[in-house]
């Protein structure tokens, strides 16, 4: 019932789209598609969430499209149901919120026909049971978000994200395609059914280990195959830029659980390893990537990075402990990995909601132009501190939630054999400490020079409140990472049978404890109570605040800012995003990034103004993609001449070719 | 009766840290006075002050937003819970359980998330340089005690505190080289945390090293006040903190009766004058260190807590 419910949302989302090309101009395009999608966006979550919750038996279905021999095959298994309830959840926020943001687009039939398309091709991606289906899907949601990053493609900087994100998508899929052939095997069963019961050698295992994580990670945005990810998920309207970082990653994350541990069968401690490595150094480097940006959306754009590391931190771990057969550890880092998918998906849509917000009321998303914004916009500037705190995993709030299940699962693996992993695991424990406690210094830099201070720059002085719409999905989003921060057993146990079914066990019942605690392994261990700690805070800081006032005095005088006795009137003196950057990027941004600062010091006498100069290097894009770059052009080049000869040389070309296939032919047979 | 008799545990926990919090600071800047030949303000001064502050009026910048109004509140309540939340005299504290040892350090930083974010509200200079400068040092300081928690934890097998505390206290602990490294390690956070000479400077006001007044440069009246009171409580936090997990003698069990806590109270306070003492020593033969010079100095505890927890990960008895 429910996945003929979801399938029937996907079909009205296409609908939705076609009626996209119809209405763009009109001027009820715009709340027709949002209003539409939204609509079946909820259903489709009421019907992902009922089928998650009730743990039914899955239901699947074969519909007679594309390949004959095969069908396509769709199914709502628990991880299913739950990556379902992470789209849908995010995309009806997104379009409610499209509802309001929507209206400013300048280009409305640039967006309106790709939007349900895109979301379509999520939902459908995690449906797909098949791996012709998955691809196509999956080929289908990249080719559309793409033609969303390229909406604005005036801007030739949206041109370079388009034209690399292509790439890359092209690139993710292709590997994703040769990882399903290995799957498959000689005798091409291509259900996922069928592949799992396979028997896989090491050889293949580790093939396969690696497309995947070349093809899904690339999509998710594991270092060093990030780097498409920050430079398109920011050239998109701001309601697809959350959908694309606060969804979509979350669907290549979905694309790495479903083949690695699912359909690969038991890994094995290497597979750990190289997940744990790589998840450890892109949670870091996300992060300070991140503090290095000025760019509001380019920098909660990074900042997916980090967080998609936390969730494969918590992947590698649960790969580790299911090698070595210690299936309780396994759930835990499993469930906290998901949680932490779920608690992404909220607050990064709602901080992308709050940068759009600010970019419709300013135009701006340099945050070295903004400035003050919380008088301007109070109630966006609210709810973008929420979806700040919650970011920095500050308690009571989600993001603490499972960043703490996370070290509580990374605590259980001294009891693994395995000394590679025993010397790893302290290690990435100790970058996710770092990349936690960064990540607050990112926020405070984000929220700080974004909404405090004074402004810089009139637009940002004359900014006005954002819409209804807006705010009452940014204010949803909110309230839901207060609730799964202050109640996060229900959402443990709702994650249940998802490890059940993929490590055949489970983190203890949570909603039966006292004070609804969470409990992950036993009482004397660990306990953390959410709300427990909400109530302390809210009672503590009442109390306080009313023996303040009701104790001490109430004379207020507003006044000049003190400034030790030093005030400046420009605003231009406030600390910048830069500045506010700046021992960060000299403590790591040395090691990282080969920061050099550089002061140009004009000689006495001389009246021009000293200049300091920062270089940055993004050594990934050095190392990797810039000697791939090179060997292409250079390779271009080479061949350029064959574009140029006479037809006797063309026709003697291809004889020899022949001759030479034919003699390959001859010898292999 | 007995939920009546862990209430009243808690609660008396709860005002004992605050009591005491402005106590420890007077003490120590009477221990830094004498050391250096000074008679020094009576060690009741910070009371003083804290009265003093709530009776003036605010002087409030004038583009200061609600954020700036709020941050005190928030600041101390998230303080004031943490710092209950450490077994001080007792360790079967009725709420013990609601938040282990990684909550309580979380619960910290969300203090300083808001203490940062006010500092840059105004818009100052001198705020954005305290609050940038705090983040830095923060980044280290707070993995740091993570990886402190996990060597503990591992040895343990508890991240709660009161566990904590009781395992350490039992004969079972012994002599171990990652709780060596470890207690190094705190010492070093804890002063970063405190903003304690040679990190900053707490007694300087025109300075442009300064890190944690730099950041409150803008508060006044009764908010500065709310907030002093928290900045007290912290270094009350970690002192207690060292001392309940590196001393943890006489602390009251579970279902200890009067005299117990009675003993508990004695030695806790006993306690807190020892490390305030010794605070007072520390800053008296230190000079303050150049702040990039900082990042060193906290990556040495992290490194530290970092080899205290592959030790633990390598051997059962190390």
């Amino acid at each position: 019932m429910s996945l003929v419910v979801v399938l029937a949302c996907v079909g009205v989302l296409l609908v939705a789209s076609v009626l996209g090309i119809g209405t763009a101009r009109t001027r009820a395009g715009t709340p027709l598609v949002y209003g539409v999608s939204l609509a079946a966006c909820t259903v489709a979550l009421v019907a992902a969430l009922g089928q998650l919750l009730s743990n039914a038996a899955a239901p699947a279905l074969v519909l007679p499209l594309a390949l004959p021999w095969l069908g396509a095959h769709f199914r709502i298994d628990a991880l299913a149901a739950f990556f379902l309830v992470v789209v849908d959840l995010g995309g009806s926020a997104a379009s409610l919120y499209a509802l309001g943001y929507g209206t400013h687009e300048s280009a409305p039939q640039r967006v309106l026909p790709f939007y349900p398309a895109f979301l379509a091709g999520m939902n459908l991606v995690v449906l797909a049971d098949d791996a012709f289906t998955f691809l196509l899907c999956w080929e289908f949601m990249s080719l559309t978000s793409w033609a969303l990053v390229m909406s604005h493609h005036r801007d030739a900087d949206n041109r370079r994200a388009g034209y690399i994100y292509l790439v890359m998508a092209s690139f993710g899929t292709f590997a994703l395609m040769l990882a399903f052939g290995l799957l498959a095997g000689p005798t091409g069963g291509y259900a996922f059914e069928v592949m799992r019961t396979g028997q896989h050698g090491p050889l293949i295992a580790a093939l396969v280990l690696t497309l995947v994580l070349l093809g899904a990670g690339s999509k998710a945005g594991l270092v060093p195959l990030h780097v498409w990810l920050p430079l398109a998920h920011p050239a998109a309207p701001s309601h697809v830029s959350a959908l694309m970082s606060g969804v979509m990653t979350k669907v290549a994350v979905y694309g790495f659980i479903r083949i690695v541990l699912d359909l690969l069968g038991t890994p094995s401690w290497w597979s750990s390893m190289a997940v744990l490595t790589l998840a450890g150094i892109t949670t870091v480097m996300g992060v300070l990537y991140a503090l290095m940006q000025h760019d509001l959306k380019r920098l909660l754009a990074y900042h997916t990075v980090e967080n998609i590391g936390i969730v494969f931190i918590g992947l590698g771990l649960a790969l580790g402990f299911k090698a070595y057969a210690m299936p309780l550890a396994a759930a835990l880092a499993l469930t906290a990995a998901l949680f932490h998918v779920f608690n992404h998906s909220l607050f990064k849509s709602l901080l992308f909601f709050g940068a759009g917000s600010v970019l419709t009321a300013t135009g701006e998303r340099d945050m070295e132009r903004l400035g003050g914004l919380i008088h301007r916009m109070p109630l966006a500037a609210f709810a973008f501190l929420v979806g700040c705190a919650a970011i920095s995993a500050l308690p009571p709030l989600n993001g603490f939630v499972s960043e703490w299940l996370t070290f509580q699962a990374i605590l259980l693996s001294p009891a693994v054999p395995q000394w590679g992993l025993k010397i790893l695991v302290p290690g990435v424990g100790a970058l996710l400490a770092l990349s936690a406690a960064l990540a607050a210094a990112c926020f405070v830099k984000a929220y700080g020079v974004t909404f405090l201070g004074r402004p810089r720059t009139p637009v940002a002085e004359k900014a006005t409140e954002t819409d209804r719409f807006s705010l009452v999905a940014m204010f949803t989003l909110a309230a839901l990472c207060l609730l799964a921060g202050i109640l996060p057993g229900f959402v443990i146990d709702a994650l249940a049978p998802v490890s059940q079914a993929l490590i055949g066990s489970r983190v203890p019942v949570q909603a039966s404890d006292p004070w609804l605690t969470i409990v992950p392994i036993a009482a004397s261990r660990s306990s953390y109570d959410g709300l427990l700690v909400f109530v302390f805070i809210g009672l503590a800081g009442l109390t306080t605040a009313m023996a303040i006032h009701r104790f001490a005095s109430h004379a207020l005088r507003r006044s000049a800012a003190w400034d030790c006795g030093f005030p400046d009137p420009s605003p231009a003196t406030q600390y910048t995003a830069a500045s506010f950057a700046q021992p960060i990027r000299r403590v790591y941004g040395t090691l990282a990034f080969r920061a050099r600062e550089r002061v140009e010091m004009p000689p006495p006498g001389d009246a021009r103004p000293a200049v300091l100069h920062v270089s940055l290097r993004d050594l990934v894009w050095d190392w990797f993609y810039a000697p791939v770059e090179g060997a292409v052009a250079t390779a271009a080049g080479r061949l350029n001449q064959f574009q140029f000869l006479t037809i006797r040389k063309y026709l003697s070309l291809v004889f020899a070719l022949l001759v030479i296939l034919l003699l390959v032919l001859a010898i292999w047979l | 009766m007995a939920l009546i008799r862990d209430l009243a545990v808690q609660f008396a926990e709860m005002l004992l840290v605050l009591a005491l919090a402005p106590g420890l600071v007077g003490l120590v800047r009477k221990a830094k006075a004498r050391l250096t030949r000074r008679r020094g303000a009576s060690i009741i001064q910070p009371y003083r002050d804290l009265l003093r502050l709530i009776r003036k009026e605010v002087v409030l910048a004038e583009n200061a937003s609600w954020l700036f109004r709020v941050a005190p509140y928030v600041i101390f309540a998230a303080t004031w819970v943490a710092a209950a939340l450490v077994p001080t005299f007792a360790t079967g504290l009725m709420f013990s359980w609601s938040a282990d040892l990684i909550a309580i350090i979380a619960l910290l930083a969300s203090a300083r998330f808001f203490l940062a974010l006010a500092g840059m509200d105004v818009g100052t200079s001198f705020g954005g340089i305290g609050a940038s400068r705090e983040v830095m040092i923060a980044s280290l300081a707070e993995p740091a005690m993570l990886m402190i928690v996990f060597t503990l934890a591992l040895i343990v097998g508890s991240t709660q505190l009161a566990t904590i505390a009781g395992f350490m206290n039992s004969a079972a602990v012994g002599l171990r080289v990652s709780l060596g490294l470890a207690l190094f390690a705190l010492i070093i956070v804890a002063i970063a945390e405190n903003a304690r000479i040679p990190v900053d400077n707490p007694a300087t006001h025109l300075e442009l090293t300064m890190v944690h007044e730099a950041m409150v440069l803008e508060y006044s009246g009764r908010h500065l006040a709310v907030i002093e009171l928290a900045a007290a409580l912290k270094l009350l936090l970690y002192v207690s903190l060292i001392a309940c997990i590196f001393a943890p003698w006489g602390l009251a069990g579970p279902e200890a009766g009067l005299a117990a806590a009675l003993i508990g109270v004695l030695t806790y306070v006993a306690k807190l004058a020892v490390g305030g003492v010794l605070l007072a020593v520390f800053e008296t033969a230190i000079a303050k260190m150049r702040v990039f010079r900082v990042p060193q100095f906290i990556g040495a505890a992290l490194m530290l807590g970092l080899l205290a927890t592959l030790l633990r990960f390598f051997s059962g008895s190390l």
